[in-house]
């Protein structure tokens, strides 16, 4: 379990990975260098991953295409998922790799410049792998919410008034 | 026409906060730090419930009390929170926000012969209220030095036989200033050797950041003796929807029942349904924004003690009281020319009292780049001035 203040200070990092250990400091009250120590230790033990800032490619104009493909894996002896997902997380066209319950086995997010490239990719390289039974391509026609956070636009802000008692 | 108006009326002074409004309104690119209301609009979960409520077809009135199934889930809230212990039928009432609730207690328990013991500096409308049910008012000073809190020998210096009623009102808005157990004691025995009877404002208690809030009517002796008022405004960010309580001794609120009926009626069912949601459903909402008041309260007292201002640190609500003595100005001069030259807008602390003089109440309820912001023009003004 996390302590309340290592609760706080991740949850503003997640948020905002470019707060100084000065800011995170006077935000939280935790002196700098117990913050950089404590930040250290996550970067080392992997708990912080990645910085990486959230991009709205949809924006960009950049050509960008993305599916969500289930698949159904053969299950054979001594050959569990773990093997098949170790293969397929070394593709860089495969972003996302989670083993599901329910109907099918693994979910995979895929991108591509276009449909085809994303599809041509499921064909020669993902369905044609040993122990991989099926898949079902899903393209993505919009996104909407990413990771927790809006992508259409926020709401309007509500005005307040200016001062009030 | 102003000749029709009562006498009472015609004298009675606007709030000051109108005055700045009325100012503020007239130019642009004002950051303002003057706002005395959440910036988070209502969690989704509760305004949806509101929108549902809608959707059934619950337009009517509710019984004058409130609705019921509000009225349990308030007693075993307050029951949990603080170990009140309140019965739904009878010993609640459900308002039109806190400031219905004051008008209420005022109304009903002074009259012309009382006089009502109010902290100075706090909330703009305790005074002007108790003078509308005809009773006087007399100011008890807090000091900056004693980080705004309530002490005896303050109080032992207004008291008058006439007293009848005490205000508390902590965490304090303008101050920011909370009162701990030990602080409330000697109140409290104050309050029993005086037979003096408490309208205890509470409206801020979630947003305590240091310690837990006692709640006054939790401590010995004092339940009868005290109203307990709260709302759903600040905590639930649910200002605009008007919904707040009184908890209290069956015969007060058997009385304020009586003009609330005459009065209001009831507090609007829409609201009251969202309000059931907000205490069943968004306790986690109301602990993220707490943490997130709490961050910027310390980037404000920080921002503030860098620029040479003393900065008592303020443990609730949403406000910080500098003393901007050092400038020279007084609060009301140091509020407009800020305003005129570097375009944000505080509140001076005299408008609170004679005992906010010197101060001015800067809310953080703004986004950290509007804090950050406004400190920066703050701090070019004040540079200018010491």
């Amino acid at each position: 379990m996390l302590s309340a203040e290592d609760r706080q200070l991740l949850d503003l990092i997640s948020q905002d990975c470019r707060l100084s250990p000065e800011e995170l400091s006077v935000r939280t009250g935790l002196s700098p260098e117990h913050i950089i120590k404590r930040i250290k230790q996550w970067e080392d033990d992997k708990v912080i991953v990645q910085y990486h800032p959230h991009i709205n490619w949809e924006k960009t104009g950049e050509p960008q295409v993305a599916a969500l493909i289930e698949v159904k894996v053969l299950p054979q002896r001594s050959f569990g998922f773990d093997k098949i997902a170790k293969r397929l997380i070394k593709y860089p066209q495969i972003k996302t790799v989670y083993l599901m319950s329910g109907g099918y086995d693994l979910a995979l997010i895929i991108e591509g410049q276009s449909m085809q490239e994303v599809a041509l990719f499921v064909a020669e390289k993902l369905a044609t792998l040993e122990h991989i039974q099926s898949t079902a391509t899903h393209f993505v026609l919009r996104r909407y919410k990413q990771d927790g956070v809006a992508l259409m636009g926020q709401e309007e802000t509500p005005e307040r008034l200016v001062v009030s008692p | 026409m102003n000749r029709y108006l009562t006498p009472f009326v015609r004298e009675m002074p606007p709030s000051g906060i109108r005055k700045f409004f009325d100012l503020v309104s007239t130019m642009k690119d004002v950051i303002s730090l003057g706002v005395g209301e959440p910036d988070f609009v209502t969690p989704w979960t509760v305004r949806e419930s509101g929108i549902y409520s809608l959707e059934q077809g619950q337009t009517m009135y509710t019984s004058n009390a409130g609705l019921l199934k509000l009225r349990q889930e308030l007693s075993r809230y307050m029951n949990n929170a603080y170990g009140l212990e309140y019965d739904p039928e009878g010993e609640i009432l459900i308002t039109v926000g806190a400031s219905e609730a004051v008008d209420l207690v005022m109304r009903a328990l002074l009259g012309p012969e009382d006089v009502a013991l109010i902290p100075d500096p706090s909330y703009v409308a305790y005074g002007p209220c108790a003078a509308l049910a005809g009773a006087r008012v007399r100011y008890v000073p807090t000091r900056a030095e004693e980080d705004f809190r309530l002490r005896v020998k303050y109080l032992e210096k207004v008291y008058t036989p006439r007293a009848k009623l005490l205000v508390l009102s902590y965490p304090n808005n303008p101050t920011g200033a909370i009162m701990t157990r030990e602080d409330l004691l000697p109140i409290a025995k104050f309050v029993e050797e005086h037979d003096l009877l408490v309208l205890s404002d509470e409206i801020y208690a979630d947003l305590t950041y240091k310690g837990v809030h006692t709640a006054f009517a939790s401590l010995p002796g004092m339940r009868n003796r005290t109203l307990h008022l709260s709302g759903f405004s600040k905590a639930y960010a649910m200002t605009g929807w008007r919904v707040g309580y009184i908890a209290g001794h069956k015969d007060f609120i058997y009385g304020m029942t009586k003009i609330h009926q005459y009065t209001i009626l009831c507090a609007p069912i829409t609201a009251q349904h969202a309000a059931i949601d907000a205490l069943a459903s968004a306790e986690q909402a109301k602990r993220e924004m707490v943490n997130i008041y709490n961050q910027r309260r310390r980037l404000m007292v920080k921002g503030f003690r860098e620029m040479g201002l003393s900065c008592f640190e303020p443990l609730g609500a949403f406000y910080v009281f500098p003393n901007i003595k050092a400038t020279k100005l007084s609060s009301e001069i140091f509020s407009e020319e800020l305003l005129r030259e570097e375009r944000v807008a505080v509140v001076p602390g005299s408008v609170f009292g004679p005992s906010g003089e010197g101060h001015i109440r800067c809310s953080y309820a703004y986004s950290t780049d509007q804090i950050t912001a406004a400190l920066e023009r703050i701090s070019h003004f004040v540079q200018r001035r010491l």
